[in-house]
């Protein structure tokens, strides 16, 4: 056998199975039909050493081509600080289980506490739970928490200003769970007050789900919403990518009683798509409709503060079908990344990472706009880190071009009416010199 | 062994329901607060509110239980304890004093088939 | 670990002017976000720490400390499999060439990523017998929603719009009634035997053209396996409905027998539980979804395939049931159970089951004359005691479990499954050596003798670890979620 994650002797084997009453491995598993036993072997390459592991993920990563990033859409390249890769790899928090036996399990309910408070500072809102899998879930996930939260509701309107990803999970949710699901269309790229206002006003809306900055990086005045929402009995669901509420008005000072998205923006890598972390937060009023585990503070026998998950008569493994989710594991490990990020950054580096994102931002707009091939899609509407441009050039060629030479330039639109359209982003991981080379590429093109 | 008092109807779902005139007086019954232990949150409907015989109108919470609350009859909710919001403990100092919500019966006869004293007591033996 | 508590929090550690980063400056200093519309920003203050780079990693290495991890120790813990994670699959997972890749850039230039998916998707269909894999669900529940909507999406797509009961047995995780809730559908319970399987009786009255399927775990959560299941996949299939597979418990069927060949048609791995990726105190997992054939052009989008020239793409069915993420899933994870793959090959996968299936018929034999054991017979990876068999001494599952941590293992599973009063769930998965097991056996019959002749010290366990028992009451009625509370 010698396999270095099998501990077995042949003479170990042979006691146990003695101990056990069975004459062989095979003797385990006696009471299995023979109709559903394998009888073979796997058809699967044969065991690899460490060596030979190593080196199909090297020539793996070869077949890939990391680029200078100018994409967005949700997902930003932010630099991630040394400190947190080397101590979220410590074995004690990354092979526990969900810290179910606090005695034991401090280190994880703390640092849980710990993103629950940034979380909650960060969106201003009172209180947050332990993470769910991504912003687009979270976004599902607080579209069915207001259809329970409300009564006598059968319909949610959501905004086209939205990222698609997150539109397209929270339809895929809605069409399932039953929900009545509408879509507010955009005007000059930002949510159509006037048709959120007439549905919100025939009633029976148990929420509303706009996106901030929403997906075409542009910063929407919501004055007034929440109060529209609250007067017609809807609860303001609000995604925000989650780093730029250092600076912007937060859900909290926009009157939302849901705040969800994503956590990536807070120092994850990119990993192609995740792990990432969905934050969801909201009012104390609404606790009891939260979905997702939930850590608390209190007291252990000797006296001391300590921490354990609590409110737990909300979660499946104790309502079964009348949970407010189905969530179990959530994104553990990166509510520690983000928090450590944030202990980090501290409040002068996270405003300071968003203040070099915006300037980069709006430096490659200026430069894009002066070489005459691009216009704003939606003029004078203020974005942040991220916005859209419309051109006459040929697209597909000129991302082409950037590519050969390793940039990812921006991302084309796919949306009806808008394919002569690209999303920019800039982080400040951009550098002068590498915003004026796509400049001036896109310029020869 | 838990506490049945004389004159109340009972559910098999361990609520019970005490009648004055055409008013019920709903909670769960001390063998029921029993079993779930410390009682930490009630959710209770609200005044105005239908509730239906043998349907769900809120739930009692306990640490590591969350349990249904069946209503014994049907009607109007008139009036919920105000004061199981902040001590939600009520319900475990004395179940039956601590009624959770106050409904008047739109239907009498359905008491007909609740369960009384002796035939609770039975069930929960 | 280390048993002094340490107990601080970020918050208290913070003093004005301290910084924990390093930036470069700024080389566009003429835009600054205080051009924009004064009522667009953020007035709030803000409880951000202001720490340097010492005091933050002392803070989350002292906190480590007082974590149980499996490198820690045994961590018996029923239905989750915490099985050694490899160092190996950490470092390839955490290789630039793959962690700097954007989701949206061109599939040519993220061949070697899409490779992974295909590679991974192909070697769980041939351990599982499923015809295709999708491995965007984030974890095993989310696995259960995908795997439910394809089902419920393989009946609308017929046009049979009644079916929308969903059959699960009582002993189920928790799981499987909430994503069934949050699928819409309504569960219907069937009750076990005495014996701890389904009862096939009890099922066929259930059975009807309103049902959209059945969800069975096994071997079920009570370790056992469900010996009727040719008849139960008979039954559900000839009603019209489909059968799901919960493979929160695959682990000891490793080698020996396959969810399709079982009669499966839908189905969830944990690549946490059974493919070692770690668990992360909570996370991130993944829960890929694997369906038979005939049942792939519903799985969700974007969906990794093949084309003739040999090259990856994502595909987006219009029969797709849609998004259930924003991309592809946990990628990170999936890399590392990628590696897994590769070290355990064809010669050790074989081997994982059976050796799992040992190391539990071992500890139940070896305790049963002092734990009670509710259901006689073979095991595979896990079993339940119902607390001690010596019930006079009133020592709880719970004191059980406490104890065990003073003496340096994790508790078992507690208090579930359901079925029993004082459950105590045992999985010690194959990774676990003979000398680790006798330890663990011999610090059960050690607490056994304690319950019976000095029962207080077994109540207010534990003593040796770093806080004591929790008030979990006090938790819930004067709430503290966030720091504030404390400093308000």
């Amino acid at each position: 056998m010698n396999y270095k994650y099998f501990p077995h002797t042949e003479d170990d084997i042979r006691e146990m199975l003695q101990v056990c009453g069975v004459e062989d491995l095979e003797g385990l598993y006696a009471e299995l039909p023979d109709s559903v036993k394998l009888g073979r072997d796997y058809r699967l390459p044969d065991a690899k050493s460490e060596i030979e592991v190593r080196r199909e993920f090297e020539a793996l990563g070869k077949e890939n081509t990391p680029l200078v990033c100018f994409a967005g859409a949700g997902v930003y390249d932010h630099y991630t600080p040394a400190v947190i890769n080397y101590v979220t790899q410590r074995s004690e928090f990354l092979t526990s289980y969900t810290p179910y036996q606090a005695e034991i399990s401090q280190g994880t309910l703390q640092y849980i506490f710990e993103y629950q408070t940034l979380m909650a500072d960060l969106t201003g809102m009172s209180i947050s739970n332990a993470s769910m899998y991504d912003g687009a879930t979270a976004t599902a996930e607080a579209m069915m928490m207001a259809m329970a939260s409300v009564k006598k509701a059968d319909r949610i309107l959501i905004s086209a200003t939205l990222n698609p990803a997150v539109i397209r999970v929270t339809q895929t949710y809605a069409h399932f769970h039953g929900v009545n699901l509408i879509v507010i269309p955009e005007k000059n790229g930002v949510t159509d007050f006037d048709f959120m206002k007439s549905e919100l006003e025939k009633g029976g809306v148990a929420g509303v789900i706009v996106g901030q900055p929403n997906y075409y990086g542009i910063i929407e005045d919501l004055s007034g919403i929440a109060e529209l929402c609250h007067q017609n009995k809807a609860l303001l669901i609000m995604n925000c990518p989650a780093s730029t509420l250092a600076v912007l008005r937060t859900p909290g000072e926009w009157g939302a009683d849901i705040a969800v998205g994503d956590g990536q923006s807070l120092g994850l890598p990119m990993n192609y798509g995740g792990p990432y972390v969905g934050y969801f937060c909201t009012t104390e009023a609404l606790i009891r409709k939260m979905p997702g585990r939930i850590v608390g503070g209190t007291t252990d026998s000797d006296g001391k503060r300590t921490f354990v998950l609590t409110m737990q008569a909300r979660e499946q493994h104790i309502r079964r079908q009348k949970a407010t989710s189905n969530i179990c594991t959530n994104q553990g490990m990166m509510t520690l990344f983000v928090t450590m990020y944030m202990s980090l950054m501290g409040p002068q580096g996270l405003k300071e990472v968003n203040e070099q994102s915006y300037a980069g931002a709006h430096y490659l707009h200026d430069e894009l706009l002066k070489t005459g091939k691009f216009a704003d899609a939606f003029p004078g509407q203020p974005f942040f880190n991220e916005f859209c441009v419309r051109t006459d050039t040929d697209i597909e060629q000129m991302q082409g071009k950037l590519l050969a030479e390793g940039i990812l330039g921006g991302i084309r639109l796919t949306s009806e009416g808008k394919k002569d359209c690209i999303l920019f982003a800039v982080t400040e991981k951009r550098t002068k010199a590498e915003i004026d080379k796509m400049v001036s590429l896109i310029k020869e093109a | 062994m838990s506490k049945v008092v004389e004159g109340l109807y009972y559910t098999e779902s361990h609520e019970y329901v005490k009648v004055e005139g055409n008013i019920g007086y709903v909670g769960i019954t001390d063998y029921a607060q029993s079993q779930l232990g410390n009682v930490v949150y009630v959710d209770m409907p609200e005044v105005d509110d239908e509730v239906t015989a043998g349907e769900e109108f809120g739930a009692v919470e306990s640490v590591k239980a969350a349990s249904d609350l069946i209503s014994p009859v049907s009607g109007t909710v008139i009036e919920i304890n105000e004061a199981l919001e902040d001590a939600p403990e009520l319900v475990n100092e004395d179940a039956y004093a601590n009624w959770i919500m106050k409904v008047e019966l739109s239907d009498p006869s359905e008491l007909e088939n609740l369960l009384d004293a002796k035939a609770y007591e039975a069930i929960c033996q | 670990m280390n048993n002094t508590y340490y107990g601080k929090l970020i918050f208290e550690l913070s003093k004005k002017g301290r910084v924990g980063y390093s930036l470069p400056k700024n080389e566009f200093a003429t835009y600054s976000t205080t051009q924009l519309p004064d009522h667009l920003l953020r007035k709030s203050g803000t409880i951000l720490p202001e720490a340097d780079e010492q005091t933050v990693v002392r803070h989350y290495t002292n906190m480590s400390n007082n974590n149980f991890g499996v490198d820690t120790g045994f961590y018996p813990l029923g239905s989750c499999t915490m099985k050694y994670n490899p160092k190996i699959n950490e470092e390839m997972a955490a290789l630039p060439a793959f962690s700097a890749l954007h989701p949206t850039q061109p599939a040519s230039t993220a061949q070697g990523a899409l490779k992974v998916y295909y590679n991974v998707q192909q070697m769980l269909s041939e351990l599982t017998g499923l015809s295709e894999f999708t491995l965007n669900p984030y974890a095993g529940a989310h696995g259960e929603l995908t795997g439910l909507m394809i089902i419920s999406t393989y009946h609308q797509k017929r046009g049979d719009l009644k079916r929308k009961k969903i059959i699960i047995p009582d002993s189920a995780h928790g799981t499987n009634p909430a994503s069934a809730a949050v699928c819409g559908l309504e569960v219907v319970e069937v009750k076990s035997l005495e014996n701890g399987r389904v009862d096939v009786e009890a099922l066929k009255p259930l059975l009807s053209d309103e049902v959209a399927g059945m969800m069975m775990t096994n071997p079920n959560t009570l370790g056992l396996f469900e010996t009727e299941i040719p008849e139960i996949t008979r039954l559900v299939h000839e009603c019209g409905g489909l059968m799901y597979y919960d493979g929160a418990n695959l682990n000891p069927l490793l080698g020996v027998c396959r969810p399709g060949d079982m009669g499966f048609d839908v189905m969830h791995l944990n690549l946490h539980k059974t493919f070692s990726t770690p668990h992360g105190g909570g996370g991130p997992g993944a829960g890929p979804v694997g369906v038979r054939k005939g049942l792939e052009e519903y799985l969700p989008s974007p969906h990794v395939r093949k084309n003739d020239a040999g090259q990856f793409y994502l595909d987006y069915d219009a029969n797709s049931l849609g998004s259930i993420s924003s991309f592809l899933g946990n990628f990170t994870v999936i890399l590392k159970a990628y590696a897994f793959l590769l070290s355990a090959g064809r010669e050790h996968f074989k081997l994982m089951g059976p050796l799992a299936v040992l190391n539990a018929n071992y500890i139940k034999e070896a305790l049963k004359d002092v734990y009670e054991l509710p259901i006689e017979g073979l095991c595979k990876h896990e079993f339940v005691f119902n607390g001690l068999k010596d019930k006079s001494t009133h020592v709880t599952t719970l004191d059980i479990a406490k104890r065990l941590l003073d003496y340096g293992f994790h508790a078992p599973t507690i208090y579930f499954p359901l079925l029993f009063h004082e459950a105590l769930m045992i999985e010690p998965t194959e990774t676990e050596s003979k000398d680790t097991l006798d330890s663990f056996i011999a610090t059960m019959r050690t607490i056994a003798e304690e319950a019976a002749q000095q029962p207080n010290v077994v109540k207010t366990a534990p003593h040796h670890t770093p806080t004591k028992r929790m008030d979990d009451v006090k938790a819930v009625k004067e709430p503290h979620l966030t720091y504030k509370s404390y400093t308000a």
